[in-house]
């Protein structure tokens, strides 16, 4: 009972809230962002636990992130959490229309494709002067509940906002991981001709999983653009993409929690080594990747299985 | 219809260095299995290398055409050197894992390459303006093109021809075509594995340099080329069909000929046109055009 994820997840939530409350402005919004991006990457695990890597999970960001932006801007929507939604139901408009046609790609050719759906959206977004070109624009800061935060609280507000959010999805990641549908995912991963043969669409189930993803992938550009205030097209860019997949990587497809523990170790590390060394940080992180790939390769997650597997 | 002449030219060059780049690609994916993320940064080693040799070469001041030397010494000197490091120190180690993963790594050593690069020629830019002037200008109908860029489409077809030629008709050539068929039956056949793969890598990274070296003299050789070249080369190999010497060509030039006309026509849609050119390709042809068919394996 008390192993089970939904009362873990509970108590995780609680516990980053009220270590919140101690934390100093700039953990703050280091975690905000580290849940934001974790998001998106906690939508690659989920593709990748059915045996396909996006490359291309800046689609789904930037949409996330200009929708949001732009709603709160031109639209006058200020609420932090109609926000939110709006930024995920945007990014599955987004997505959607290509996922039937994504279900029929597998291995590098589903990594390659997403890859060049994120860079068309890049391309555009470069290129559209309205939405502010390769520069961007700033967004007005929301609301919660309709009522303007004080300037001391905001950055905790947002803060528990994005540990709550966050939370929550990792849990309804987790239950969606053990249903039978997150079960069949992982059976795809293993032989997908033996999983049409039990009579489950292997096209429909990746279709839709990219639907799933692009919507967590969305709330997450959207609670990224809030904590940041400002959005340019590198949102959409494929070293984006490459980010969110070294972190989906780094954390492996076991445990939902180690995804945004995978996130919140690739944030501090930029964020340090970008003040610190600004020409090595790149290289520590392709070398730390490597290392996690050649050792590890079930990801950190795989550290806190219970029973490890014996078999070589 | 002049504009229809200047797009046309303009394709055809740029697809000329682009089909060097891929088709060092899709050489290292057909025999490694390792679709190249690092390739782009290759690609910008060489354009680097290429910029010291030519200042080298050009300080004893002996003869201009000296310039063109250098290029291919610069591109030489990254395959010899940084391809075997690479391939036996790094890339063998995860040899059979999946092709994705594969991707990975080498977008780790992507990241890797690219702050060493930085560490070792700063973040200035550099430029290498000596060979471009070399060839003079030619005139196609009332507009006058830099003579250097036909001179990159002739060494292209050189490529392309050389090794399609190394590939089919010699010894060497035939070993890596088996190779590429089947590793494991070619080894059993007695063919030394680990060594097709290091040289074919060598000559893939070589083909990378050598794009990176001659597009040195059109462009200024900075931090960032390799991010934006590793992309539109795989939009070229996905749309040929990743392992195919042709396809390399035919997609170098529907790249190049789709981005001229986005350029002369929507300037706006540059970045998108290449990529739109790939997902239209990739909708009907989902393996490329010229992909084999592979056996289903249950």
């Amino acid at each position: 009972m008390i192993r089970h994820p939904v009362w873990l997840g509970l108590a995780a939530i609680v516990a980053l809230l009220l270590a919140g409350l101690a934390a100093p402005r700039w953990l703050l919004s280091l975690g905000t962002l580290s849940a934001a991006s974790g998001l998106v990457s906690l939508g690659v695990v989920l593709m990748m636990r059915g045996g396909v890597v996006s490359f291309g999970q800046g689609l789904v960001f930037a949409a996330g992130g200009y929708a949001a932006a732009l709603l709160a801007n031109k639209a006058g929507v200020s609420d932090a959490l109609l926000l939110l939604l709006a930024g995920g139901a945007s990014a599955v408009l987004v997505a959607a229309p290509f996922a039937p046609l994504l279900g029929r790609y597998r291995g590098i050719f589903f990594a390659m494709l997403t890859l060049a759906l994120s860079m068309v959206l890049y391309g555009l977004l470069v290129k559209w002067d309205a939405l502010g070109g390769s520069d961007g624009f700033n967004m007005r800061r929301p609301t919660v509940f309709g009522a303007p935060l004080p300037e001391g609280w905001w950055a905790y507000i947002l803060y528990a906002i994005a540990v709550v959010l966050a939370g929550s999805m990792a849990i309804a990641a987790r239950l969606y991981f053990d249903s039978a549908r997150g079960l069949v995912s992982l059976a795809m991963r293993d032989n997908e001709l033996r999983v049409e043969y039990l009579g489950a669409s292997v096209q429909r189930m990746v279709a839709w999983n990219f639907v799933i993803a692009a919507f967590i992938g969305g709330v997450g550009g959207s609670l990224a653009i809030m904590a940041l205030g400002h959005i340019e097209p590198n949102f959409s860019y494929w070293t984006t993409s490459g980010e969110f997949v070294f972190v989906a990587i780094l954390a492996g497809s076991h445990s939902v929690g180690a995804v945004f523990a995978a996130s919140f170790i690739l944030e501090l590390v930029r964020s340090f080594s970008s003040s610190y060394f600004p020409n090595t940080w790149q290289l520590a992180l392709g070398v730390f990747l490597l290392i996690v790939i050649r050792f590890l390769p079930g990801g950190l997650g795989s550290l806190l299985r219970r029973t490890p597997k014996t078999r070589p | 219809m002049s504009t229809f002449v200047t797009i046309v030219v303009d394709g055809v060059t740029y697809a000329s260095w682009l089909f060097i780049v891929a088709l060092g690609l899709t050489l290292v994916f057909g025999v490694l299995k390792i679709l190249n993320i690092a390739h782009g940064s290759f690609y910008a080693l060489g354009a680097y290398a290429a910029a010291t040799c030519v200042a080298w070469l050009g300080a004893l001041q002996i003869s201009p055409w000296l310039s063109l030397f250098a290029l291919l010494l610069g591109s030489v000197a990254v395959a010899a050197v940084l391809a075997p490091l690479t391939e036996r120190g790094l890339l063998r180690f995860f040899y059979g894992r999946d092709e994705v993963l594969l991707v990975l790594v080498t977008y780790a050593l992507f990241l890797v390459l690219e702050d060493a690069t930085k560490l070792v020629w700063g973040v200035n830019p550099y430029f290498v303006s000596e060979p471009y002037g070399l060839f003079g200008a030619v005139q196609v109908g009332s507009h006058s093109y830099v003579g250097y860029d036909f001179a990159l489409v002739a060494v292209a077809l050189a490529c392309g021809v050389g090794v399609w030629w190394g590939l089919n008709r010699t010894r060497a050539g035939k070993i890596v075509l088996a190779v590429i068929h089947s590793a494991e039956i070619a080894a059993s056949m007695g063919v030394n594995i680990g060594r097709v793969y290091t040289y074919a890598f060598m000559f893939g990274i070589f083909l990378a340099a050598l794009g990176g070296a001659l597009t040195a003299p059109m462009i200024s050789v900075q931090p960032g080329v390799s991010v934006g070249v590793v992309i539109v080369s795989f939009a070229v190999v996905i749309i040929g069909g990743l392992g195919s010497i042709e396809g390399a060509a035919i997609g170098a030039l529907i790249v190049g000929l789709a981005r001229a006309l986005a350029v002369h026509t929507w300037p706006e849609a540059e970045l998108f046109s290449i990529y739109a050119a790939m997902a239209v390709v990739l909708i009907f042809r989902p393996e490329g055009l010229f992909q084999r068919v592979k056996a289903r394996r249950i």
